[in-house]
């Protein structure tokens, strides 16, 4: 493969074993600059492991890459990345200002405009008031909100953030969202990586669904969840009576709801005149894509030959 | 480096546990200034000679710094055990280790930051306490920086162990194995005494290289003897030269450590930290 230039990461039949585990079978994906990148998968499909190997936390047993044009693990490349792990805590005696210098005494960022940066990143993660406060006093959600803030110290070039809303309620992950949308303005490329559905459906430019340790879909939502389905609720559907609706394209019901994929526009008064005419009621009718739960779904099950029923 | 020296030196005085240190090291001081105050008061009035306490005092120093140098490699081991193993635990090393610093200089700085705070605690209690009982007794050991030095050493010594174990091992078994490993070393080096007394009279037996091989693995007992050694008075070691029984007395010694043996013991820490650069440089975490 060749290095494609001015990608923000790109890695190329990544592999990693811990032991018997292969926690990583090849993985490759491309993020671009100035992109929120959802990185998608169930428990276990390698997310951590992939963020690990980018930033040179853990070594790839085969495979290579780049971050920022530079190989895995660079510490050049390190200095313009930010990063929140998924499981941490900061030391619990610094006051939340005090672990934003750290960080930024880690970077080499200059002193001058240090404050003035640090106000600005606690007011975007919505802790202005806690710059003094012991972050071993700080709620699990002040936390992740203050290790989001130190992943963004310094305006890095790529911010990797592993599960940034798991500890969050619903308004904290609102805020989030904006946080990440604020950053990718200011031209930063962003790793999100998340099992929360809706949050990556919500705010990612791109996304990679990834299970046992490999990309099993990439691209634009759009593109990951392809086929247009059109959606109806109906009463009365005896399961012989789909035959019927063959013409119109592959069908599935869930016993409420009907599906037709890639039913044209044209068609819809067709199909719910045939279905009023063979008796059935229909109650409502939804034309729109497939959710990215159910396309996750598929997806998922489709890669597990066992599961399949 | 440094940032992570700093941290670590402001983590230790943010900690409740080194206060606590510190006061024990005073009230510790104080009592011992106390005790020999009557010790020597009463002495003194019983009409006991002036070089009879002196010698005495000079041994309650000694056997004082024997306590304190026992307490001072606990608090190196359980400062260096967990200062890596929590951090890789907590997922604070995740969060440090990924910005732009090398793991080396992560060791190096928490070394650098344990050393200052071991090495101002140790010899700042060790002074007070030689101080304190030169007040109360008048009996000034011939030296004090050396053995202060020596002392400081001991605690580095361990610290540097400690440090090299907690890249691999929980907090509790880097600290445990530390301190054993330097109760082993004081042994051997007890040993070796014992040795040299039994081979003036048995030629054959030669149990000094238990304490050759003690002082290779750990040069803490070395560096204690170094101790002991400015902490004696000099008529001691002269009445003690060349008698073999005097020398087998853990708490006499009657040489200083040799310059071979402080640069082995340099070299000791330089390997060891060299060693668990290395290691915590192939730790994935």
């Amino acid at each position: 493969m060749t290095i494609e230039p001015g990608l923000v990461i790109d890695v190329a039949d990544l592999r990693k074993r811990y032991g018997r585990v292969q926690a990583l079978a090849g993985l490759s994906m491309t993020v671009r600059p100035g992109e929120i990148f959802g990185f998608l998968g169930p428990n276990g499909a390698g997310k951590t492991t992939a963020v690990k190997l980018l930033l040179g936390l853990a070594r790839p047993t085969a495979g290579r890459g780049t971050v920022l044009g530079q190989p895995l693990g660079d510490r050049e490349a390190r200095r313009r990345i930010g990063y929140l792990p998924e499981l941490f805590r900061f030391q619990p005696w610094l006051r939340a200002r005090e672990v934003l210098n750290l960080h930024a005494d880690l970077i080499g960022m200059p002193q001058a405009g240090r404050a003035r940066a640090f106000d600005g990143v606690l007011d975007l993660v919505g802790l202005s008031e806690r710059g003094d406060t012991s972050v071993g006093g700080f709620s699990k959600g002040m936390q992740q909100r203050l290790g989001i803030g130190v992943a963004l110290v310094g305006d890095p070039a790529l911010v990797i953030l592993d599960e940034p809303t798991s500890a969050l309620d619903p308004i904290g992950r609102m805020d989030v969202r904006g946080i990440l949308r604020t950053a990718r303005d200011r031209g930063a490329a962003v790793l999100l990586n998340s099992h929360l559905l809706t949050e990556v459906e919500q705010v990612c430019d791109r996304l990679a669904i990834v299970d046992k340790g490999a990309v099993i879909a990439e691209g634009s939502l759009a593109e990951v969840l392809g086929a247009h389905e059109t959606r109806i609720r109906v009463e009365g559907l005896e399961p012989e009576g789909m035959a019927l609706l063959d013409r119109f394209g592959p069908t599935r019901f869930d016993g409420r709801d009907l599906f037709i994929k890639d039913l044209p526009a044209a068609d819809v008064p067709d199909v719910v005149a045939a279905l009023v005419a063979s008796g059935v009621r229909v109650h409502e009718v939804a034309s729109g894509r497939e959710s990215l739960e159910a396309r996750f779904l598929e997806l998922v099950r489709g890669n597990r030959p066992e599961s399949v029923a | 480096m440094i940032a992570i020296a700093r941290l670590t030196i402001g983590e230790a005085a943010r900690r409740r546990i080194l206060w606590v240190l510190v006061l024990l090291a005073i009230l510790a001081v104080a009592l011992t200034g106390w005790g020999i105050d009557r010790l020597v008061s009463f002495a003194r009035a019983s009409g006991t000679s002036e070089l009879t306490i002196q010698l005495g005092v000079s041994q309650i120093l000694i056997f004082i710094a024997f306590q304190f140098s026992f307490v001072l490699a606990m608090t190196a081991a359980f400062l260096g055990a967990p200062a890596i193993a929590n951090d890789i635990e907590s997922g604070i090393a995740l969060a440090l280790l990924a910005r732009p610093i090398r793991r080396s200089s992560y060791l190096l700085g928490r070394w650098l930051g344990l050393a200052v705070v071991l090495v101002v605690y140790g010899a700042g209690s060790a002074l007070m306490a030689i101080l304190v009982v030169s007040r109360v007794s008048g009996y000034t050991p011939p030296s004090i920086i050396g053995p202060l030095i020596y002392l400081a050493t001991e605690g580095l010594v361990v610290l540097s162990l400690s440090l090299l174990l907690s890249t691999r091992l929980p907090p509790i078994g880097a600290g445990a194995i530390s301190v054993v490993v330097y109760g082993l070393s004081w042994a051997s080096g007890a040993i070796e005494r014992v040795g040299i007394a039994i081979t003036a009279n048995n030629p054959g037996v030669n149990l000094e290289i238990v304490g050759q091989v003690g002082r290779a693995i750990l040069p803490t007992d070395g560096l204690w003897r170094g101790v002991i050694y400015g902490l004696e008075p000099g008529i001691v070691v002269a009445a003690a030269a060349g008698n073999p029984l005097a020398e087998a007395n853990p708490f006499f010694a009657a040489t200083p450590p040799t310059l071979g043996f402080l640069i082995w013991t340099v070299v000791w820490m330089i390997l060891v930290m060299s060693l668990a650069a290395y290691s915590l440089r192939r730790r994935e975490l």
